[in-house]
C-alpha cells in the first residue's frame, strides 16, 4: 500500500515543475486518477494511524475516553509480563529466523541439485506454508500433548520420555518455533531456490574447471551469489518472528502462565481484558520497536548487497 | 480532459458502494424479520453445551404459550473473547433484542446505564433473589433476569473413594491435607487440576473467599477502595498458598499441565481422581456424561483456617438483558420472553434441559426432588446463616483479568505463593483504573 501511494505523490510533485518547463509529457494522468486510492489510503491506514497515536494517550472504553497523558505508557513498561515478553519475541524471531535461514538454504541446494522426485519434493517442502496457521498449531498441540500425544508415544517406543512440550515452561516457546519453521521454511526455501537458480551456470563450471571441491563451489560460489536471497529471507522472517501472535496463541495461549508470551500476545491480552488504552500504547511501542530493528538492519544488509 | 468529470463520478460510485455494501447487511436483516404479522427476537447466548440446551428449552416452552412471537438462538464463545464480542456488539448498536451475559464486575464493565433497558418497572422483579438483584443493579435500576441456579465455587469429591478409605469432608484446610495425604497413599491423585482450560486454576484462590470475608468482613470494601491487598491480607493470601501448597505436596493428577475440564471431570467421576475444586455449574455436564455422577460425587466448601467459620463461597447465576437498541414490538416481546424466564414455569423450563446448577434466584421456584448429590450438599450451606458468602466478583467490581495465568504458574511451581499474589495485585490495578474507580 505505502509503495503504491507513494509513487503518485512524487509524481504530483514533480508535476508542476514539469508544466512549468512547458511540457505536459510526464503527467500521464489527472489528479483525480489518484482519488479512490488516495481516500482509501487515508481511511484505511492514516487515519487509523494518527488516531492511535491518539487513544494510546486516552484510557478508552468502547463508550468513552479520557486524556491521561503518557500514563499508558508508563504502565505499559511497568508491566510484568512485558520484559519477560520482549526477551521471548527476541529468542522466538532470531530462533525462528536463524533456522529458516540454515535450513532453507540446506533444502535450497537439495532440491537443486538433481536427485528424484525433484519437483514432488519441492512441492511438500512448500505445503506447510499453504496450510492455515492455526490448523497447524492445533494439530501439533495434539501431537504433542506429553501423555497422548503422537510426538511423546513415539519417543517412549525407542526408550526416551519426552518433555511436555508445550506445558514445560522450559520448552513451550521452543516447541513452538520449531513448529513456526517447520511451516516457514517451505517459503524460504522458495526464495532460495530461485536465489540458487538465477546464478549463472558459467560460474559454476568456471569453479569446476578451477578445481573447486563441492564444498567449495558452495561456500564460494553459491553462498555469496544468493547474498539477495538471504538478505530476503532474514528479513521476511525476522519481521514474521518479531509480530508472530497467531501459532502462539493457537498453541499454548501465551502460557503455561506466562512463559511463552510474546509482545503481541501481551497486547491482545490486554485488549481482551478491555484496556484498550493501554494495548493502543503497546501497539505502538510495537510498531516503534519492529522499525528500531528492521530498518537498520535492512540497510545493513543492503549496503553489504551493493558493496559486494 | 472530458473524462475527467466521469473518472471521478466513477471513483466516487466505487467508494460509495463500498460504504453502501457495509451498512446494507445489517439493515436487510433486520427489515426482512418484521415482515408478516409476527415478531422475531434473536437472543445471543455462550456456546457452552449446556447453556444452548438451556435456551433451546426456554425458547420451545415460551414460543409454545406465545404464538406471535418466535425467538432465534445465536451463540458466541464464551471467556474473554465473549467479553470483546458483548461490549463491541453494543457499542456498535448491533447487540440482538435479548443476550445472556455475567452478573457482577462484568456486568458493571459493559456500562449497563447507557446500554441496557431497566427492568425495575416489571413486576416480577419483586420476586427475584436479593443476592442476585444486586449483582444486576446500577444506580437503583434492576437490569437482568437470572438464567440458571446459582453456583457453589467449592471442592467435588468422589464419595466411593471417601468411603473406601474411611474418610469425612474436610472442614479445614489442615483436614484437608491430611485426607490428600491418605489418598495418595492409596494410588489415586488426591487432587484434580485441569490447566489445559487456565479458568479452572483459580478455584483455590475465588472459592476460599467466604473463608476470606469470615476473617476479615471488610475485605471487599476495602479491596474496592485500594485499602486491602491479596498480597499484604494473610486471609486473602491463604488461597494463593494453598494453591502452591497441592503442587508442592505432589497431590496434582500427573497430566495436570495439559488436562482440561471433560478430562478432570472424567478423572472425578470414574474414580481415578479424589477431589476436584471447580464451581457446581459443571455438575449438569458431567453428569449428562456419567450418569452415575449424580450419586457419586458431592460437594464441600473450600476449607479454610477455622471449623466454625467455613462456610461456601456463591457465585450468582448469568443473567438475560435487552440492550437499548431494541425497540416497539421487538422490546415487547423481549420483555414478555424475560418475564417468562423469571416467573416458576421458567424455572421448570430449565429444570426440563438439564440438571440444575443450585438453587434457581427466583423466588417461588423449587428444587425437583432428584437433584445430584453435589447440588444437594450444597443446601445447608445456603440455609446456615453465615455459611455462605457471595464471590468477591458480585461484591467488588475490582476482577484482574490474568488470575488464571498467576494461578497456573503459582500452581506449576513456576512461580510463588507470595509473588502470585503481589502480581495479582498489579493486574487488579489496571481494571481499576479502566473503570475510573476513586483512590486507585
Amino acid at each position: 500500500m505505502t509503495t503504491t501511494s507513494v509513487k503518485p505523490q512524487e509524481r504530483s510533485k514533480a508535476a508542476p515543475a514539469a508544466s512549468a518547463a512547458g511540457s505536459k509529457v510526464y503527467r500521464p494522468y489527472s489528479n483525480w486518477f489518484f482519488l479512490p486510492s488516495a481516500i482509501i489510503y487515508s481511511v484505511l491506514f492514516l487515519v487509523p494511524t494518527f488516531a492511535s497515536l491518539y487513544f494510546s494517550l486516552t484510557r478508552w472504553s468502547l463508550f468513552d475516553s479520557k486524556f491521561v497523558g503518557l500514563d499508558n505508557f508508563k504502565l505499559f513498561f511497568q508491566e510484568p509480563a512485558l520484559v519477560k515478553g520482549f526477551t521471548n519475541t527476541l529468542i522466538y524471531a532470531v530462533v525462528t529466523s536463524g533456522s529458516k535461514v540454515v535450513l532453507g538454504l540446506l533444502l535450497a541446494v537439495l532440491l537443486t541439485s538433481q536427485i528424484v522426485a525433484r519437483g514432488y519434493l519441492r512441492s511438500v517442502v512448500f505445503f506447510p506454508v499453504l496450510v492455515s496457521t492455526i490448523g497447524v498449531g492445533l494439530t501439533f498441540t495434539v501431537l504433542m500433548n506429553p501423555e497422548r500425544g503422537l510426538i511423546n508415544g513415539a519417543l517412549s517406543v525407542v526408550g526416551i520420555s519426552g518433555p511436555g512440550w508445550l506445558t514445560d515452561p522450559k520448552w513451550a516457546l521452543l516447541s513452538v518455533a520449531a513448529v513456526d519453521v517447520w511451516k516457514g521454511v517451505g517459503l524460504a526455501t522458495l526464495i532460495y531456490i530461485a536465489g540458487i537458480v538465477s546464478i549463472p551456470r558459467e560460474y559454476i563450471e568456471a569453479a569446476r574447471v578451477d578445481g573447486a571441491s563441492s564444498w567449495e563451489t558452495f561456500r564460494r560460489v553459491v553462498l555469496p551469489l544468493s547474498r539477495p536471497a538471504t538478505v530476503t529471507v532474514i528479513i521476511l522472517s525476522l519481521i514474521g518472528g518479531l509480530r508472530s501472535f497467531d501459532l502462539i496463541w493457537a498453541m499454548t495461549q501465551g502460557g503455561p502462565g506466562f512463559t511463552s508470551d510474546v509482545i503481541a500476545s501481551v497486547i491482545y491480552k490486554q485488549y481482551q481484558a478491555g484496556f484498550y488504552g493501554l494495548s493502543t500504547a503497546g501497539n505502538v511501542v510495537l510498531f516503534i520497536t519492529v522499525t528500531a530493528i528492521v530498518l537498520p538492519l535492512s540497510w545493513f544488509l543492503n549496503r553489504k548487497e551493493v558493496d559486494m | 480532459m472530458r473524462f475527467r468529470p466521469g473518472a471521478s463520478g466513477l471513483a466516487l460510485l466505487a467508494v460509495s458502494s463500498l460504504v453502501l455494501t457495509a451498512c446494507s447487511a445489517g439493515s436487510l436483516g433486520s427489515s426482512s424479520d418484521s415482515s408478516g404479522g409476527s415478531v422475531q427476537i434473536t437472543y445471543l447466548i455462550g456456546n457452552q453445551d449446556q447453556d444452548l440446551k438451556n435456551a433451546q428449552q426456554l425458547v420451545k416452552d415460551f414460543t409454545a404459550k406465545n404464538a406471535g412471537i418466535s425467538i432465534k438462538i445465536e451463540t458466541r464463545p464464551a471467556g474473554t473473547e465473549g467479553d470483546n464480542i458483548v461490549k463491541t456488539r453494543l457499542s456498535t448498536g448491533d447487540m440482538p433484542e435479548v443476550f445472556n451475559y455475567n452478573t457482577g464486575s462484568l456486568f458493571q464493565a459493559i456500562a449497563p446505564q447507557k446500554n441496557l433497558v431497566s427492568l425495575s418497572d416489571q413486576p416480577y422483579v419483586g420476586n427475584l433473589d436479593d443476592n442476585f438483584k444486586n449483582t444486576v443493579t446500577a444506580d437503583n435500576q434492576v437490569y437482568g433476569v437470572p438464567v440458571g441456579g446459582f453456583m457453589g465455587g467449592a471442592v467435588l469429591y468422589n464419595i466411593p473413594i471417601y468411603k473406601r478409605l474411611g474418610l469425612t469432608p474436610p472442614k479445614t484446610w489442615a483436614e484437608f491435607m491430611a485426607n490428600s495425604a491418605k489418598i495418595k497413599a492409596a494410588g489415586i491423585p488426591p487432587v484434580i487440576q485441569t490447566y489445559g482450560e487456565t479458568w479452572t486454576a483459580q478455584l483455590f484462590v475465588l472459592g476460599d473467599f467466604h473463608n476470606v470475608a469470615a476473617t476479615e468482613p471488610d475485605f471487599a470494601d476495602k479491596y474496592t477502595k485500594n485499602q486491602a491487598k491479596y498480597a499484604t491480607s494473610p486471609a486473602a493470601l491463604k488461597g494463593f498458598e494453598h494453591t502452591e501448597a497441592v503442587h508442592d505436596a505432589g497431590y496434582e493428577n500427573k497430566d495436570f499441565a495439559s488436562a482440561k475440564l471433560p478430562d478432570g471431570l472424567k478423572m472425578l467421576a470414574t474414580g481415578k481422581g479424589a477431589q476436584y475444586p471447580i464451581l457446581s455449574g459443571v455438575v449438569a455436564n458431567m453428569i449428562a456424561t456419567y450418569p452415575d455422577a449424580g450419586k457419586n460425587v458431592g460437594l464441600f466448601a473450600l476449607p479454610g483456617d477455622d471449623a466454625s467459620k467455613n462456610g461456601l463461597t456463591v457465585w450468582t447465576p448469568g443473567a438475560n438483558y435487552i440492550p437499548k437498541t431494541a425497540t416497539g414490538a421487538k422490546l415487547d416481546a423481549a420483555k414478555k420472553f424475560l418475564a417468562f424466564i423469571a416467573s416458576p414455569d421458567g424455572c421448570k423450563s430449565q429444570t426440563t434441559a438439564g440438571a440444575p446448577t443450585g438453587p434457581y434466584a427466583v423466588k417461588g421456584c423449587a428444587l425437583p426432588a432428584d437433584v445430584p448429590q453435589a447440588i444437594k450438599d450444597m443446601q445447608p450451606y445456603l440455609d446456615k446463616p453465615g455459611a455462605s458468602s457471595l464471590a468477591l466478583e458480585f461484591v467488588s467490581p475490582v476482577k484482574g483479568p490474568s488470575l488464571s495465568q498467576i494461578t497456573v504458574e503459582v500452581g506449576s511451581g513456576i512461580r510463588k505463593a507470595k509473588d502470585g499474589a503481589v502480581r495479582y495485585d498489579e493486574d487488579v490495578k489496571k481494571q481499576a483504573q479502566q473503570l475510573g474507580l476513586a483512590g486507585w
